[in-house]
């Protein structure tokens, strides 16, 4: 068990103080990791789990509206939504968990519990997954670059501090932009109207007018500001930028994950686990079917399923699939009973009762389901899976120390993952699906 | 041993004194007082050659950054280069000390030693952060006697909310409670202690024997808190239902005479700021030195200790002895300093030698604070910030025009102060203000939508560049704006080829120019 004092949390930089190497945490944990990275597709608004990974189609129109007619995977007895039929041949590569709990029906709350695994309304408020695993396997861990070690594509989660008490420096990076245009204007890397002739010229305009910097050739700090220049440039005009320079692929690619924001975004997201980075968000918006589920769902499920089933298929054929992680879902699911009336015209709301997720890869057993929900999908049948449980199997995946904790500024005890201690009742890691 | 290239070819031993334009004056440096006798002499004695003195351009930017942490506007900066009364920069140190800007630098300077700021670990929270501000602010403004700034920060009762100084006792950090998670950590005798003697003292007391922290710590071991019902209040006092320390021992040794029903906080103040204490007047010019010449005496100026000596003990005793004349009269060991010649020499080492940075032969490159320096990007190209507080009660929305050095509450953040090393105000140390250049940070000033976007949407700059009657009038009134000086005969050359190159429409090429001075090391760092 590891307890950092507020001087260790000070010294390691917690506190903006500096840094520090990592002290031997959880080397046995380390030793049994199988996970380099996590893609982590996060369904923002709450996906309606009947229409996507746990079909109901004996519950009747008023539980599945036209949506009624499953499609079987290529996993023995698993069926998943008729608008994922891509998805369903690839279903070799994933398992299910159906019985996913938490009881919250309100957005930033159930963000909360998703991404942290904890209840909201704790002293302290916790840093989500991609936070901790930037932590842990970031640059305390060795990571070098400019690139940072947790993505965001495109743009941050807004209503949920992601990095929570870690503070700012584990906050994810939002790339902006939009990789389904022409160029990929990451933020920082690719300036909107300066071409790469003007980012040429008006960088060899700042050396000739430099006239500091040529006063005193070997000043200490100068010097490190003209290495500072160098890694900078290395990402605007030379090749450290290339892994967002998606015109690197060739277009039968491009087409496969469709050319769209979230499929480009899942193209973007496999090169950088080629680089090596940790963590990868991407943020695919507008679950939030109140009004009109089935619509929205028409709209985005092909994007969904022709971006996320070209994903696993790459990285599997790469050989890559075995140390990624892929994780899809939101915060909550939504009711199975739909809303046919004036205003909602089809609309689902909240469910937070039970709800889906899709995992893959990295340590995560493919074909198989976890759990189950009531024949209308309103309550947890089977196997109840606490939003703990899951973050805590990514974690063990991935090498984290379960065991250990956080450091924090006020130095209470804050560990890794929860426990009943927390007022989280967790009903153990998803051992059955992990190798 | 380095080999030192001028730009103007001389050796380092040369006695060749041509000032490096646009930087120096023609040397050598003369003494003009105190100050400079002590320094100079320690130089010669070392063999050190001191830097020529400063232009005056350089003295103008580096004179209004460092005592109000603002860059003059380009009207300011050509009235002074105009100027010809020959005590022109002893005027403008007289005007700068007065200007509203001083206050609000000052203020940030002491908020982050105090450790003003609403949330984790200090709990301080945003009613009694902006008591506690406004307290410090009017104390700098109104240039309040040090050692009565220092006896009321020590002694002072009441609610955090009414009575500013207070704070003080809240502001401090607590060893983790292993109770209940929400059980409110308190504040124990040995944490204050820690806080009273890295501010006032510059001393890191954890590298004390026990015994010594011990008695020190007693002296504050009778101050109560009791909340009140209205929420996140706080009331401290001198709580004499808890036992009188039983031993209370001065850091020199001494024990106290604490009288029954006496609070020992007014003891220990007393003893701290009395004449003769060998820590209070020193730690405190020490730290002021630092600040102007960018590095103290003692190195570093909160971590004094027997087995760390000053580089000039003569200079530092002189510099005590003026503080205690001078009935604690900061602005006059400010005076002092910024009028001095040592003060005034240019950031062009003469001198390979190891020692001389340590001994003041040349004014050190720092890099802009990172308030100061997103206030002078804002400056140049008439922007603004938005800064707002989630921490309640209440929640707090700053105006637009709200500069970034007047920020009182060091849980009001942004992406840009926390990349640029705005310190977390967690441990009161100098250090925890991270001025080193990252890479990050370089990017972010090269090529960030962020920055990029002042510059193009600066209807300032637009005017700035397209009136003017002569082409070198631009130029000119840009270098004025961002450098605080006019451009050399080269510098116009190339801006101005620059600026032909491009066709019918200037503007990109005009913000090129702008972006290549906002990330020369001239504009990023005070030299």
């Amino acid at each position: 068990m590891m307890r950092m004092t507020r001087r260790e949390a000070l010294r390691a930089g917690l506190l903006g103080t500096g840094s520090l190497v990592l002290s031997g945490l959880g080397a046995r944990a380390a030793a049994t990791a199988r996970a380099k990275s996590v893609i982590q597709i996060w369904m923002w608004g709450g996906p309606s789990h009947l229409d996507t990974f746990d079909p109901k189609p004996d519950a009747g129109y008023d539980y599945c509206g036209p949506l009624a007619k499953p499609v079987a995977t290529n996993a023995h007895g698993v069926e998943i939504g008729e608008l994922l039929p891509l998805l369903a041949r690839q279903a070799d590569k994933y398992s299910l968990i159906r019985s996913l709990t938490h009881g919250i029906n309100a957005h930033e709350t159930a963000t909360y519990a998703v991404q942290t695994g904890r209840q909201a309304g704790e002293r302290l408020v916790y840093p989500g997954v991609g936070a901790v695993v930037s932590f842990f396997k970031g640059y305390r861990a060795g990571y070098r670059g400019l690139i940072p070690p947790y993505i965001a594509l495109t743009q941050p989660q807004g209503r949920f501090s992601e990095s929570g008490f870690l503070g700012a420096s584990y906050a994810p990076f939002a790339t902006g932009g939009d990789p389904a245009q022409g160029r990929f204007a990451v933020e920082g890397i690719v300036l909107p109207g300066v071409t790469d002739q003007r980012q040429r010229s008006r960088r060899e305009l700042l050396h000739k007018l430099d006239t500091l910097r040529q006063a005193l050739p070997e000043e200490e700090n100068l010097k490190a500001l003209d290495e500072t220049e160098r890694q900078a440039y290395e990402l605007i005009l030379g090749d450290g930028a290339d892994v967002f320079n998606l015109s690197k692929e060739n277009d039968d690619l491009r087409n496969r994950y469709g050319r769209n924001t979230f499929g480009q975004s899942c193209l973007a997201a496999r090169r950088l686990v080629e680089r090596a980075v940790p963590y990868i968000t991407i943020n695919f918006q507008g679950w939030d079917t109140h009004r009109q589920n089935f619509q929205t769902m028409r709209r985005l499920l092909p994007d969904l399923d022709k971006g996320l089933a070209a994903l696993l298929a790459d990285l599997s054929e790469r050989g890559l699939l075995a140390s990624t992680i892929v994780w899809a879902g939101g915060e909550f699911g939504r009711t199975p009973k739909v809303m046919w009336e004036e205003p909602w015209n089809g609309g689902r709301n909240h469910h937070g009762q039970v709800f889906s997720a899709l995992v893959a890869g990295g340590g995560f057993n493919g074909g198989q389901v976890v759990g189950a929900s009531d024949a209308h999908g309103e309550e947890v049948r089977d196997r109840p899976v606490s939003t703990a449980d899951l973050i805590g199997s990514i974690y063990e995946l991935l090498g984290i120390d379960t065991d250990s904790r956080l450091p924090n500024p006020l130095g209470m005890d804050a560990p890794v993952i929860a426990s009943a201690r927390d007022g989280v009742h967790t009903n153990g890691k998803l051992r059955e699906i992990m190798a | 041993m380095r080999t030192l290239l001028m730009a103007a070819g001389l050796s380092a031993a040369a006695t060749d004194r041509s000032p490096v334009a646009p930087f120096e004056q023609p040397g050598p440096p003369v003494a003009r007082g105190r100050i400079d006798e002590l320094v100079f002499a320690k130089l010669t004695s070392l063999g050190i050659q001191p830097a020529n003195p400063c232009s005056d351009a350089v003295f103008l930017r580096r004179a209004y950054l460092d005592v109000i942490g603002t860059l003059p506007t380009a009207e300011e900066a050509s009235q002074f280069l105009a100027d010809r009364d020959p005590n022109r920069r002893g005027v403008l140190i007289e005007r700068l000390l007065v200007r509203d800007d001083f206050a609000d630098y000052w203020a940030l300077k002491w908020g982050d030693l105090l450790r003003v700021k609403s949330e984790f670990p200090i709990n301080l929270w945003p009613n009694a952060v902006q008591a506690y501000a406004r307290w410090i602010r009017t104390a700098v403004r109104d240039n309040k006697p040090y050692d009565q700034f220092a006896r009321e920060l020590l002694t002072a009762s009441g609610s955090n909310f009414r009575v500013g100084p207070v704070n003080f006792y809240r502001a401090v950090e607590s060893p983790a409670q292993t109770a209940a998670p929400g059980a409110a950590p308190g504040k124990d005798p040995r944490s204050i202690a820690v806080a009273a003697a890295l501010t006032f003292m510059g001393v890191r007391f954890d590298k004390w024997p026990q015994e010594r922290q011990d008695g020190m710590s007693a002296f504050f071991s009778q101050v109560g808190y009791k909340g009140t019902s209205e929420w996140k209040e706080e009331i401290v006092f001198f709580d004499s239902q808890k036992p009188a320390p039983a031993v209370a021992v001065f850091p020199d040794g001494r024990r106290a005479k604490i009288g029954p029903g006496e609070d020992p906080r007014r003891v220990f103040a007393a003893w701290l700021t009395a004449a003769g204490n060998p820590w209070f007047a020193r730690a405190i010019v020490n730290r002021v030195w630092s600040w102007f010449l960018g590095r103290g005496i003692i190195h570093e100026p909160d971590d004094i200790r027997p087995d760390n000596p000053p580089a000039n003990p003569e200079l530092l005793a002189h510099l005590e002895g003026e503080l205690v004349r001078s009935g604690y009269d900061l602005k006059h060991i400010y005076r002092l300093i910024l009028n001095s010649q040592t003060y005034q020499l240019s950031s062009i080492p003469r001198s390979a030698l190891r020692q001389a940075a340590a001994n003041f032969a040349y004014m050190p490159l720092r890099r802009l604070d990172a308030e100061v320096l997103i206030d002078a990007i804002d400056q140049v190209t008439g922007a603004t910030e938005q800064y707002a507080s989630a921490v309640p009660e209440p929640y707090t929305f700053l105006p637009e025009t709200q500069r970034s050095i007047a920020l009182s509450d060091g849980s009001i953040n942004s992406a840009f102060l926390d990349l640029f090393g705005r310190p977390g105000r967690d441990t009161g140390l100098e250090s925890e203000r991270n001025n080193r250049v990252t890479a990050e940070q370089r990017l972010h000033l090269l090529n960030s939508t962020h920055i990029q976007q002042k510059i193009q949407q600066s209807a300032k700059l637009r005017a700035l560049v397209q009136g003017g009657t002569r082409p070198r009038d631009a130029a000119d009134r840009l270098y004025l704006t961002i450098l605080s000086r006019y451009p050399t005969e080269d510098e116009l050359k190339t801006a101005g080829e620059y600026i032909q190159r491009a066709g019918s429409n200037k503007w990109p090429a005009a913000v090129d120019l702008v972006w290549s001075l906002m990330n020369s090391a001239e504009f990023l760092y005070r030299h």
